[in-house]
């Protein structure tokens, strides 16, 4: 049977790709430019009996969400930067207690409410440092319409598996862009769903390392009945300011992100083995990444194009490796430097990295990259 | 024989943090007979509260419990009653959680009319971090962000959650603790957000600085002030003057938001 094709926006391709992955509840508040996303959920959640709400503010949609997971849902909110701020506090939340959800925050300008409607690349470290106090951070920064199909369910997919929020972060040209999609067919990519308590209910505690560094969570009203709080906590879920017991439990909940580095990090190599000139870039801009390195290999320059789709956990390791051989990165991004900041701190000097920045609305076409690489190669 | 409220509480999990004196304890008992009144069942009821010293209840019901963010209580609960509709979802927190910071996700679980009880320890004050003034703090009383006299006007959390449109209102008070579980059962037992307000002490944050010198005089102002409705209406306003109404305030029926979104479901499913 010939697989189903769409052309297709990608906010609408992330909604599709959340159920998927079996999301059955979202809550949201409306919010440009990702409001497609709750729009796609309140038509085709209830068609397959789950549920939307959407809330009284952005806060609520948050808190929702991880409510709604710790019934055992698989669930989906979807935001812009001035949200994502709002959001802050019960993403915190979500990482402490550690429940699994999934979080689309369409890049666009900012700060505050900078450019609803303008593509922005700027909300990076908002993702790993936003919320505070030390916490795991899983950022997935699609570039088409397909991969942000993909890398929804693959959101899902680490969220149950890890026990985290992982966030989806698309600039808002991949999350409005409209192209070919080709849809999985059921069972063609991989859905995980978060592990089951197997002891009896009296036996059941929801943080017990007995189980590894990602304890099976049960589900309330499922004859389960534990405690869930934000405060620093013991197995039991119950609070503790025992100084042993909090250091580990802060530790564990990081490690369970960076000891998995491997299983979470993805990316694109193109034509970097030999290349002499590489582009760091991810989302919309590195699909202009791509047609400058193509242009430059017609001319001669040895160009390659290293494409993030894993954001955090940042492939460090592999960036470090590849700086031993190349004369100079390029680090194009619609911000003032935060992807080129990162490189910058992994690759130990061995090269030096140019950023292209544009906080304007515009895109960063490929002629400023090519350009960038000729003065440079 | 005695009321074995062991029944709902942890294992090991008593004594519980609140001071000699505060009535959340005797709230807390209320809602306990009131759970075993309605016979909820413990695997199937929800307890989900706030930040605050009321807001730690939870911790102690042997109940699926969830201590959530400050003010956040009623957007979680909403959350669990949503996609878990066949649970019992109660929510407890102070006045500075639910009408203050809080205060949004309140009007809205009251418009929609969701099927939770939310118990709301009204003490005046926030205790938890030392006694700064609350929404529910009268004019001119002393807070620790108040020396000179509160300048705001106080909520009436009765009147708000019946403005908002909780189909639901009562309001009782620490000293009247056997009326407590009677309005809590009522309210679990009404298809709807139903809303009630305990008025309670806080002498270690509250009455000190407001010139009452023990505990008994802060219930003994709960016992004067507190009128019960039916009374109400046979006296005059100037024998209400300075008295709050209590028992079931407001009680109306109105669609109930998760059986109206199951209607969504319905009809999205029969277009499909």
């Amino acid at each position: 049977m010939a697989k189903k094709v769409a052309f297709m926006q990608g906010n609408e391709a992330a909604a599709q790709g959340a159920l998927y992955a079996g999301c059955k509840f979202f809550a949201g508040y409306p919010i440009t430019p990702s409001t497609e996303v709750a729009e796609v959920m309140s038509g085709e959640l209830p068609k397959v009996g789950g549920k939307f709400i959407q809330m009284e503010d952005e806060i609520g949609a948050m808190a929702a969400v991880i409510g709604a997971a710790l019934t055992g849902k698989k669930v989906l909110t979807a935001t812009s930067g001035p949200g994502l701020s709002l959001k802050q506090e019960s993403i915190g939340y979500a990482c402490i207690t550690e429940v699994p959800c999934v979080i689309i925050n369409v890049m666009r300008g900012g700060p505050s409410t900078g450019m609803p409607t303008g593509p922005s690349q700027s909300d990076v470290m908002c993702a790993k440092w936003g919320t505070h106090g030390d916490h795991p951070a899983i950022c997935l920064v699609p570039a088409s319409v397909q991969e942000l199909f993909e890398e929804t369910v693959r959101a899902f997919n680490l969220a149950e598996k890890y026990r985290t929020p992982v966030m989806v972060m698309p600039d808002e040209i991949v999350g409005h862009m409209r192209e070919r999609i080709v849809f999985p067919e059921p069972g063609e990519l991989e859905v995980i769903n978060r592990t089951q308590p197997t002891v009896p209910p009296e036996q059941y505690k929801p943080y017990d390392t007995q189980f590894g560094d990602v304890p099976p969570l049960a589900a309330f009203g499922s004859g389960y009945r534990f405690h869930v709080t934000g405060l620093n906590k013991m197995a039991d879920g119950f609070p503790t300011t025992k100084a042993a017991i909090v250091q580990a439990e802060e530790e564990r909940q990081v490690r369970k992100v960076e000891a998995n580095r491997a299983d979470i990090m993805k990316w694109e190599e193109y034509l970097v083995d030999d290349a002499e000139v590489v582009v760091v870039a991810f989302g919309s801009t590195s699909r202009s990444a791509r047609f400058a390195v193509n242009e430059a290999r017609k001319q001669g320059i040895k160009a390659g194009l290293f494409r993030l789709i894993t954001f955090w956990p940042f492939p460090e390791e592999r960036l470090l490796e590849i700086s031993k051989k190349v004369k100079a990165f390029i680090t194009p991004e619609m911000n003032l430097g935060m992807c080129t900041g990162v490189v910058k701190g992994c690759i130990e000097g061995n090269a030096p990295v140019h950023g292209i920045f544009r906080v304007d609305g515009e895109p960063i076409n490929p002629n400023e990259i090519l350009s960038k690489m000729k003065e440079v190669k | 024989m005695a009321f074995d409220y062991d029944k709902y509480i942890r294992p090991g999990k008593l004594p519980h943090i609140w001071c000699p004196g505060c009535g959340h304890g005797i709230v807390m008992k209320g809602l306990i007979r009131a759970i075993d009144a309605v016979g909820l069942e413990k695997n199937n009821t929800a307890i989900v509260s706030g930040i605050g010293c009321a807001s730690r209840l939870p911790g102690y019901m042997d109940c699926c419990t969830l201590h959530t963010a400050h003010g956040r209580a009623a957007a979680f609960a909403t959350g669990v009653k949503m996609a878990r509709p066949e649970m019992n979802v109660i929510l407890v927190g102070g006045d500075g959680d639910g009408t203050a910071i809080g205060g949004n996700h309140f009007i809205h679980a009251c418009r929609r009319n969701i099927d939770m009880t939310y118990i709301i320890m009204n003490n005046n004050i926030y205790g938890m971090t030392g006694g700064q003034f609350s929404p529910c703090t009268p004019t001119g009383a002393k807070a620790s962000t108040t020396p000179y006299g509160n300048p705001d006007p106080a909520f009436d959390v009765a009147k708000l959650a019946i403005g908002a449109g909780a189909t639901f209102v009562a309001r009782g008070t620490a000293y009247h603790a056997t009326q407590i579980d009677k309005l809590i059962v009522e309210a679990i037992q009404h298809k709807g957000f139903s809303v009630v307000e305990i008025l309670d002490d806080c002498p270690t944050t509250y009455g000190r600085r407001n010139k009452f010198r023990s505990v008994i005089e802060m219930m003994n102002r709960l016992k004067e002030v507190a009128v019960p409705v039916k009374a109400a209406e046979k006296m005059t306003p100037e024998q209400l003057e300075g008295k709050i109404l209590t028992g079931v305030l407001h009680k109306v029926e109105k669609p109930e938001y998760t059986a109206e979104y199951a209607k969504v479901i319905e009809r999205a499913q029969a277009a499909k």
